[in-house]
């Protein structure tokens, strides 16, 4: 189906660096992100087929670092799907999607901080509390 | 731009030196960073990412108390196994409950899609699907807090069942998270009933549903992580 372009045409000749910010955006999204619906239904696919997996893990008593391994990969695999295909992030420009990604690179230092501070309070706590018991 | 490629290609393709230069040269430039980009896309991706770092908070501390504590940790597996037609099914609920929110998510990608084509008439349908589903999924976790609350009698400060952070965690992670949800169903019906009136027809600008779906996504997202990390460990 063809968009319906509701402003003068010229503006659409602009190129992307000068084009003023306002008419630029505007006549930019007049048609916006266009993708066939069976990527959709794909992605929808494999985000089932990955949380079934992922109940499968609990369900036959995966243990240990395998059980680590699989449940942390399904988890990213789903979350790159999402963000990638249905929150549309692969067909945005650069400078977005920089602005989004790279921020949450502090909460990985914040999570490893805080596992090792945590394995030290453990065995803090095996050695006063677990003396009596 | 050139007329026969759509305005939404451009990060697809260009080589990698090239990608930068865009990219150093939106950074550098006068007035707007993210060009090309719905002023208010580009805001709700700044608030998901501050949202980003606040269930992150939440995470990071529960899994520091987790991982701390020398009491033994109730197991999940169990605690929301629900027993259908005589077999107990080890988190047959949370199980259900993510399929509920990752098929609301489908909905709602295939709504924007709808909405940038102008059929109104699927997007509002497919956006009170999703809302729906998003109700569904609250309700289900209203009738999880019921049964830890009523009969396994857990509270914040302390639970029956082993550690007692378990409930603080459990109630204040799953709570917020519900929240976003509920938030969510609102949202997305507001909108929903916006194009079924045709508001977004007359200015010719569809962007406020994908704007309201990728909130929606974020919250599907933030299930994600809480369902491996919080009910999978």
């Amino acid at each position: 189906m063809t968009a319906d372009i509701t402003q003068p045409a010229p503006h659409e000749a602009a190129s992307s660096h000068d084009a003023a910010p306002a008419k630029g955006s505007k006549t930019a999204h007049v048609r916006g992100q266009q993708h066939p619906i069976s990527v959709y239904l794909k992605v929808w696919g494999y985000l089932f087929v990955l949380s079934t997996m992922s109940y499968l893990v609990d369900y036959f008593h995966v243990a240990g670092l395998l059980r680590w391994v699989l449940i942390i990969t399904f988890m990213l695999l789903k979350a790159g799907l999402i963000v990638a295909i249905f929150m549309h992030m692969a067909w945005e420009r650069l400078a977005l999607m920089y602005a989004i990604l790279v921020p949450p690179l502090c909460l990985g230092t914040l999570v490893l901080l805080m596992a090792i501070e945590s394995d030290y309070t453990f065995w803090t706590r095996i050695i006063f509390f677990g003396k009596g018991a | 731009m050139t007329a026969t490629t759509t305005p939404t290609e451009p990060a697809h393709g260009v080589p990698a030196g090239e990608g930068l230069r865009t990219l150093a040269a939106d950074w550098s430039s006068d007035q707007e960073v993210f060009k090309q980009v719905h002023w208010g896309k580009a805001m709700m991706w700044i608030f998901l990412l501050s949202d980003t770092f606040v269930f992150s908070c939440f995470l990071t501390s529960y899994m520091t108390m987790r991982a701390s504590t020398i009491v033994p940790w109730p197991n999940p597996s169990e605690v929301f196994a629900l027993t259908i037609g005589g077999h107990s099914i080890p988190l047959i609920l949370i199980a259900i409950m993510t399929f509920v929110l990752i098929s609301s998510s489908g909905t709602m990608a295939m709504a924007v899609n709808f909405a940038y084509r102008r059929d109104r008439l699927k997007t509002t349908l497919l956006m009170l699907a999703t809302a729906a589903f998003g109700a569904t999924f609250v309700s289900m976790q209203a009738f999880e807090w019921t049964h830890l609350i009523l009969d396994e009698h857990v509270r914040p400060w302390g639970n029956p069942l082993g550690a007692p952070q378990f409930g603080s965690c459990f109630f204040m992670i799953t709570g917020f998270h519900g929240l976003h949800v509920s938030i969510g169903v609102l949202y997305l019906s507001i909108i929903a009933s916006k194009v079924a009136r045709g508001h977004y027809e007359r200015k010719g600008n569809y962007e406020v549903v994908e704007i309201a779906g990728l909130y929606w996504h974020f919250v599907d997202l933030v299930w994600v992580f809480i369902f491996a990390l919080f009910y999978l460990w």
